[in-house]
């Protein structure tokens, strides 16, 4: 049925291997925190009743029992109880059960540090930075990358000599060195930016100017530390894609046609430029850890920090939170990109006009 | 032979082959030259002098200890990670190649499936819930475990090609079994492939460690350059400018992965013709 509308099928089978991806992910998610034999979701409930008298070291680890889907509910919502009054532990099986349903109906618990604060809330105050500082980041690193990278292919010469070893030695620095050493030298040695902070400390955030221009000082470092290694990288895999594509027949055949150059780069460009969104969809996942990790150094407050936060206070709900939301939102990276792929490269594109004769 | 000349004509692949040389030998002969000690020999974060060249860290200890330590965990972990990964998707990957149809699909999806859930956050779920006894090995092998997706396309695209080459149908018809053909008639043809995968995944376990370790996750029964670099932030030695703090093990880290990519950029130069001139 669906084989007159390819393009339909094409984005729901693809969508299709992603939510099964996306299962396995959550899989991954809940299951590793309890490996090991001290795992950090019986740490908690243990933490939960110290310091407490006994009635309430009690209510508060049913809470909790209750709270992480640890202990089986009856159906008037009320924890199952023994013989002795003691709540019912459910298996880890239903408590699988019990996570993929709380996940599915966007619930990742309480956050242990910030209790009663769901790990939600905290997320939603830190992915607005996030996407604010990778979205644009990622974007124009990689645009700025294929464009110059083209250029060294094309021209060779002086631009390409003084550019592929600066291109090189830019995208070997790992995020956080390139970080810390912006920092050291813009921040401490020229105290021309903010060390760290999404925004000055006194300042509140509101619609205002001063907010404003306080966040734009404070994202000029964070977004060149990410910016200039990606560019740098991407030129790098653009460089060579597109000198391996000036040496292949079509573009010989073009030139001894005669067609203006500007008609042959584009020629160039369109076919080195595959592969490239290509390794974007691959090495996103790598991309966003690391600007993540960019994000701790500057004390940024995303995604990153709130993730660093949480490491350094053993809040579990909160990095399995994070690590979940990561892993989502590069799986919806992906997925656009692959999407766009499909849209772009003339073999699917092909592939799906085919389809649609038949 | 012929490609170790072709490679030593490359100046990319000298300069980087002696860095890493050089980072090698530093790490193994080092310690035979300078005392390495970890007892407190001045007070907190003091400058560098003559005689410690590094000046001190926040407990008082010489960096140039710490630094040399740093370095042969680094390493120690880069080679673990790199020899399970290229490992584990070196097998899958000619395996998957070579046998095609169903069972290469579902090693293809596998391996698919791992690259698109970042391994950084395996290694954050992974190293967190082993809140106690964190040790370099185990992160190690927790890094070689979850990285070694790249090695297994790249293998796979190369034991996918030479699948139909005639040598490989003379084994068959010889009656090689499966094993064999692997290992005597694919994996030398593709051995360079395998060794360039190999060099990239020990930067990039040499890089996870470090990440790992800045975040707080790191080993607990040494240092490592990831935790010289965790300590420098959590204490503030970054935003006071201390700059012995961070600024020679963020060289040390830089090196290594800068060698180890010329090694690499410059062996692709030489198997790819097309990119010399």
């Amino acid at each position: 049925m669906l084989k007159q509308y390819p393009t339909f099928r094409f984005v729901l089978m693809r969508a299709g291997w992603y939510f099964l991806t996306f299962l396995v992910a959550v899989t991954i998610n809940f299951f590793l925190p309890r490996l090991g034999k001290n795992n950090p979701v019986d740490i908690i409930m243990g933490k939960a009743a110290t310091g407490l008298s006994n009635e309430d070291a009690r209510k508060k680890e049913e809470k909790y029992l209750q709270e992480f889907g640890l202990a089986k509910v009856g159906k008037d919502g009320q924890l199952l109880r023994d013989a002795e009054g003691k709540p019912v532990k459910a298996g880890r099986l239903e408590q699988f059960g019990n996570y993929i349903k709380m996940c599915l109906m966007g619930d990742l618990g309480t956050s242990f540090q910030k209790y009663p604060k769901k790990v939600v809330d905290v997320i939603k105050e830190a992915v607005p930075w996030t996407i604010a500082l990778q979205l644009p980041t990622i974007l124009f690193g990689w645009i700025v990358g294929n464009v110059l990278g083209a250029l060294a292919a094309y021209r060779r010469g002086v631009f390409d000599r003084v550019f592929f070893p600066l291109a090189l030695i830019l995208s070997s620095f790992p995020f956080f060195v390139f970080g810390m050493l912006l920092v050291y030298y813009f921040a401490v040695v020229l105290p021309w930016f903010p060390a760290m902070g999404g925004y000055a400390n006194s300042i509140m955030p509101s619609f205002s100017t001063a907010f404003f221009s306080s966040v734009a000082y404070h994202y000029v470092l964070p977004f060149f530390s990410i910016f200039l290694i990606l560019a740098g990288g991407q030129a790098i895999g653009m460089r060579s894609m597109g000198i391996y594509e000036l040496g292949t027949d079509y573009i010989k055949y073009a030139k001894w046609l005669g067609l203006k150059e500007g008609k042959v780069l584009t020629y160039l460009f369109r076919n080195a430029m595959l592969p490239q969104i290509t390794g974007l969809a691959l090495s996103l996942g790598t991309m966003i850890g690391g600007a993540l990790i960019t994000e701790m150094i500057f004390s940024y407050p995303g995604l990153g920090m709130a993730m660093l936060t949480a490491i350094q206070n053993n809040d579990y709900p909160m990095i399995q939170g994070c690590t979940l939301i990561v892993t989502v939102s590069v799986l919806i990276a992906n997925f656009t990109v692959d999407i766009l792929i499909g849209f772009l490269d003339p073999r699917v594109k092909a592939g799906l006009q085919m389809g649609k004769g038949v | 032979m012929k490609l170790l000349k072709n490679l030593l004509k490359s100046p990319m692949f000298v300069i980087g082959a002696s860095l890493f040389l050089l980072t090698l030998l530093i790490a193994l002969v080092g310690p035979l030259f300078y005392k390495i000690t970890m007892a407190r020999v001045g007070a907190q974060y003091d400058a560098p002098t003559a005689k410690f060249i590094l000046g001190m860290d926040d407990l008082g200890r010489d960096y140039v200890s710490l630094l040399l330590l740093g370095l042969r965990s680094s390493l120690f972990v880069g080679f673990l990670a790199g020899v399970i990964a290229t490992t584990i998707g070196t097998l899958i990957g000619i395996y998957g190649g070579f046998r095609g149809g169903v069972v290469d699909d579902i090693l293809n999806m596998v391996t698919n499936l791992f690259v698109v859930i970042p391994s950084f956050v395996v290694l954050i779920l992974i190293s967190a819930s082993f809140s106690e006894g964190r040790s370099l090995t185990l992160i190690g092998v927790i890094i070689g475990m979850t990285t070694w997706t790249w090695s297994a396309r790249a293998v796979r695209a190369q034991s996918a090609a030479l699948k139909s080459k005639d040598h490989i149908s003379l084994a068959k018809l010889n009656g090689d079994n499966t094993l064999r053909v692997l290992l005597i008639h694919i994996l030398p043809y593709i051995f360079s492939y395998v060794f360039m995968v190999f060099i990239l995944q020990v930067s990039s376990g040499i890089l996870s460690e470090a990440a790992i370790s800045m975040i707080g996750l790191g080993p607990m029964d040494t240092v490592s350059l990831g935790t010289i670099l965790n300590q420098a932030k959590n204490t503030g030695a970054l935003g006071d400018g201390i700059w012995w703090a961070f600024i020679p093990a963020t060289v040390v880290i830089t090196l290594i992965v800068f060698a180890l990519y010329l090694i690499n950029t410059s062996m692709e130069g030489v198997f790819n013709p097309r990119l010399r001139k």
